[in-house]
């Protein structure tokens, strides 16, 4: 498939956002702002414990407050589910998912799992009333660490018998022992091992819930800050054993998700059983400690990765072994997550089938993880990129240059990886050397020689990162390969009205990326039409019944091609009524600028606008065309998009404060055709910080006892302005030759070059000091510490050096 | 049970003593009863429906809830309602022109993509507005510190602080 050869006037344009002025001035209505009177709310008591066997529930005190209108522990809601709550990706056929439900009866295993509940007239009230609830707990030790959890020492799940819920391989090779082969040839050789930290996603808007059922009509309808009120329709209907077709789920505006939305939640199915239960509206508003502990966290990986080189540095193979931490259950894509990286540890380089991946994932009794942005993907790039870094210090060669030697090579597109998978497109060498120049990539290294020598205690660091985004989930059947529950299709539909104006509805549902906007410029340019005359329709299944929904940057490269492939089918039927009308052959005519043409005869047109009134009135139509002028498309991807791109920039460190300071971020992405470029650089800026948030900031801390010390905005640093730099953003476009958009995603790019693109910058900054790694969150306190690990250690000094030595000579 | 349906959404614990206050909002005036302990933010938001002010974290550390009081920009979430008594209230509800313009702040986001779920957006807003009453010509630096008790997951606040600084500009 070629792209599309039509010229475009809309798509390409910085357009501004439809969305922004109800979102500016108030006029949005998110969950929590819906006016709903007679509503109950609901308050959820959560465990202390990281890991109890509960003893007993006593919900009687609660009653007695003033307000309450029921409380009830786990026990005494058992008859409300039709099972347990869904995890949607069963990675292995014998892959270990505990019972999961809304309320735990018997045991909780985190802390913050919910044990009871209540509902009462207010919210302060129920909260209040939270407080006259006994729960017994005899406490159990907490599983905190992944090695520990791996060992079985303590169980968390009996029934289970061990903490390991899977092991998933993939095993490439061009000949049985190729990758050991490879590594008793090598040249060179890495191994390397890095913690992912658990991060905690923290969406400005906590979550809010709102089902309002009907008693008599029999319907119920969910109002949740959700990224996928399709997934999640299904999910809680067959949850709670509620017909589909009487369920509907709205999302109204969705304050931010980066996967933390990605969800079925224990009080999304708390409210509506209650609601059905009740027969009244039941609401329920996260506060953010709540969403701290309850909401899914990220990332959360031990990572070890070997890399075999040869003489010249290319890579001959590749072996890596994870241990992926579950939390206390399975969500519903949590065991999927180590996989969607599986496939890129690899990278942008050019390897023979050597490659060898096995992840081994455990519960721990910390809240359970699930997607965030990014999803497995930036942890697979930090672990090539750092690596590669390891290698070209080992080598002694510039880490650019190291890159460059092994990039696949831009005639090689598209490219059958080693893993069978088809890279779309790509020229990796243009993005770096595009970054480069903005970086300054020369001068900084040659400052850097200068100013490090000179035993300055502020050392610059260069970092770069080459990644692929694996994105655009998914081709379906790819994903039942995958053992993924679900399609990884999109629907639209485009609906010319009778007056011209035309009706999108799309199944992506937006929580911030401005879908309105693009997709009303994809219909503008394939309909010649003015994008204010195009209205996007989303986020109601009632409104748009077909939809996989938000995540995995699929909204484009799935969503948005869909839409594309609609128009066509409604410009052909147009054609057939042009055709008839002007009394010519449909092969003659021509369609550009909103209206068809006789090819040779340029006085004889109809205009779209006439077309839809004759489809809207259908007097006189072609023999058994259908009234109206409309087209569905579903639409499943032939492969999944594969953004790339090259981000580099320059640190201070501050040998003395452990500070890191960055001086400059240059991120070149590539994402194929940009629909609006501004909206693309938009999520370059916000998907970069949340990167830089991991490299220097974030980190969901337990404590010994498994209570989570980071719960709240004071706690946990989520960057503030003042943290973080301005981001240079610089684009190559190579389109995608997949489909008819030459579109790729662009959601979470940002986030998967930024992480290691810092540490790399910390690590060079400090490699004259003997430093070889700093852990994440480079805060001052661990760049400190891996100094001074580094001067003791290369004093023969095995304990860390004492104060005296901060800022000694170098 | 079956609920009796006349209960609404208030966070305040009813049955509890009550204050009279009289603030004006957005130029209206309003003269209501609340308990001593509701906040300020609860207050606009469940007593006069002016839900554009978001609630994002119970620490005083997100800005969500910012908006101005006597034309300076409080965190409403650290104010009482009792203490507005007698003072004028402007959340974002009452930036824009009552014929719909918008405000050079609001206008400025908008065309520097400066907002992308818009939830932290009325508080930056807000906050953003009060920090050029004080600071009219800030530097991108200026912005930047002035701005970090307003917390944004979605923008990474690079067109944040160029809306600032456009608004500025103007």
């Amino acid at each position: 498939m070629t792209v599309t050869q039509e010229p475009t006037r809309v798509i390409g344009q910085r357009l501004l956002r439809r969305e922004d002025p109800a979102l500016l001035t108030g006029e949005a209505k998110f969950t929590n702002d819906l006016p709903v009177t007679g509503a109950l709310h609901l308050a959820v008591l959560r465990s202390p414990y990281a890991h109890a066997r509960i003893t007993s529930v006593d919900v009687s005190g609660a009653l007695a407050v003033p307000g309450v209108r029921a409380a009830y522990s786990g026990a005494d809601l058992s008859d409300q589910w039709g099972g347990p709550m869904p995890c949607a990706w069963p990675v292995t056929d014998d892959m270990k998912n505990p019972a999961h439900y809304p309320l735990a009866t018997s045991k909780a295993c985190y802390a913050g799992d919910g044990v009871a509940c209540v509902l009462a007239d207010s919210a302060i009230a129920a909260r209040d009333a939270l407080e006259a609830i006994t729960v017994q707990y005899e406490p159990l030790e907490p599983v905190l660490d992944l090695e520990d959890a791996l060992s079985d020492r303590v169980v968390i799940h009996d029934d289970l018998g061990t903490n390991t819920s899977y092991t998933w391989n993939l095993l490439v090779e061009d000949h049985d022992g190729a990758v050991d082969e490879a590594f008793a040839a090598a040249a060179h050789t890495v191994s390397e091992r890095y913690i992912q930290q658990r991060l905690i996603p923290m969406a400005m808007e906590p979550r809010a819930v709102l089902a309002m059922p009907q008693p008599f009509g029999g319907d119920m309808t969910l109002y949740s800050t959700t990224q996928i009120p399709h997934i999640l329709k299904v999910m809680v209907a067959l949850t709670l054993g509620i017909p589909e077709h009487q369920m509907r789920v709205i999302a109204p505006s969705v304050g931010g998700g980066f996967g933390s939305k990605l969800n079925v939640y224990a009080e999304e199915l708390l409210c509506v059983a209650l609601a059905r239960k009740h027969g009244v509206p039941v609401r329920w508003n996260e506060d953010r400690s709540e969403n701290a502990m309850a909401t899914i966290h990220g990332r959360g990986q031990v990572q070890r990765i070997e890399l075999a080189a040869d003489a010249d540095g290319k890579l001959t193979a590749i072996r890596v072994r994870l241990i992926g931490d579950m939390g206390a259950y399975l969500q519903l894509v949590t065991p999927g997550i180590p996989l969607l990286g599986a496939f890129l540890y690899a990278g942008v380089y050019d390897l023979p089938k050597a490659y060898d991946f096995s992840c081994t994932s455990v519960f721990t009794t910390m809240t359970p993880t699930d997607a965030y942005r990014g999803a497995g993907r930036p942890e697979a790039t930090f672990a090539i990129e750092r690596a590669m870094d390891s290698l070209a210090a080992k080598i002694g060669v510039d880490p650019l240059e190291l890159r460059r030697r092994n990039f696949i090579a831009v005639e090689k597109y598209p490219y059958e990886a080693y893993s069978g998978l088809v890279y779309d497109s790509g020229n990796h060498d243009g993005a770096a050397t595009k970054a480069a120049e903005m970086l300054g990539y020369d001068e900084l290294r040659a400052r850097q020689g200068t100013q490090n020598a000179n035993g300055s205690n502020k050392r610059l660091g260069i970092g770069v990162t080459s990644y692929f985004e694996m994105c655009g989930l998914a081709p379906s059947r790819v994903l039942a390969s995958l053992n993924y529950s679900a399609g990884g299709w999109e629907a639209a539909t485009v609906r010319v009205l009778p007056t011209s104006k035309v009706q999108v509805v799309t199944g992506s549902a937006p929580h911030g990326q401005g879908h309105e906007t693009a997709w009303s410029m994809i219909v503008a340019d394939k309909m010649g039409i003015s994008p204010d005359d195009v209205d996007v329709l989303h986020s109601d299944t009632a409104i748009a019944p077909l939809g996989l929904d938000t995540y995995g940057s699929r909204s484009l490269p799935v969503g948005g091609v869909a839409i594309a492939m609609a128009c066509d089918k409604v410009i052909d039927k147009a054609k057939q009524i042009a055709a008839h009308q002007l009394e010519a052959s449909a092969d003659d005519l021509e369609y550009a600028g909103g209206e068809f043409s006789v090819r040779g005869s340029p006085d004889k047109t109809m205009p779209l606008a006439a077309i839809a009134f004759e489809a809207f009135t259908a007097h006189n139509l072609p023999d058994g065309l259908e009234p109206n002028l409309e087209a569905q498309v579903t639409y499943d991807p032939p492969n999944f998009s594969w953004p790339f791109g090259t981000h580099m920039c320059a640190v201070e460190v501050d040998t003395e404060t452990g500070q890191v300071d960055v001086l400059k971020y240059v991120a070149v992405d590539d994402c194929g055709v940009q629909v609006n470029p501004l909206i693309v650089d938009g999520q370059v800026h916000g998907g970069v910080v949340q990167g830089i948030g991991q490299a220097l900031f974030e980190e969901a801390v337990y404590d010994t006892d498994g209570n989570l010390k980071t719960s709240t905005l004071a706690e946990y640093l989520v960057p503030a302005a003042s943290d973080v730099p301005p981001i240079a953003t610089g684009h190559t476009v190579t389109p995608s030759p997949t489909n008819q958009l030459g579109v790729k995603g662009i959601g979470e790019a940002g986030t998967i070059g930024a992480a290691s693109t810092i540490i790399n910058a910390v690590v060079d900054a400090l490699s004259g000091l003997g430093v070889h790694d700093v852990p994440m969150p480079a805060s001052p306190h661990n760049v400190w510490t891996a100094i001074n690990a580094a001067r003791a250690n290369a004093s023969g000094n095995n304990t860390i050096a004492n104060n005296n030595n901060i800022g000694g000579s170098q | 049970m079956r609920h009796d349906g006349f209960s609404v959404y208030l966070l305040d614990e009813p049955g509890g003593p009550k204050v009279e206050i009289s603030v004006t909002v957005n130029g209206v005036s309003h003269t209501s009863d609340v308990e001593p302990r509701t906040l300020l933010v609860h207050y606009v938001r469940e007593h006069l429906g002016l839900t554009g002010t978001n609630i994002g974290c119970d620490t005083s550390s997100c800005g969500a809830c910012t908006l101005h009081l006597d034309g300076e920009a409080v965190k409403s979430c650290t104010v009482l309602a009792v203490q507005a008594d007698g003072h004028d209230i402007t959340t974002i509800e009452g930036m824009a022109a009552a014929d719909g313009t918008l405000h050079p702040m609001q206008q400025a986001f908008m065309e520097n993509h400066g907002l992308q779920c818009g939830y932290c957006t009325p508080g930056m807003v807000m906050a953003a507005t009060s920090l050029l009453l004080e600071n009219p010509n800030p530097t991108e630096h200026d912005v930047r510190i002035g701005l970090e008790g307003n917390l944004c997951r979605c923008t990474g606040y690079h067109n944040i602080v160029l809306s600032v600084l456009a608004a500025a500009a103007n």
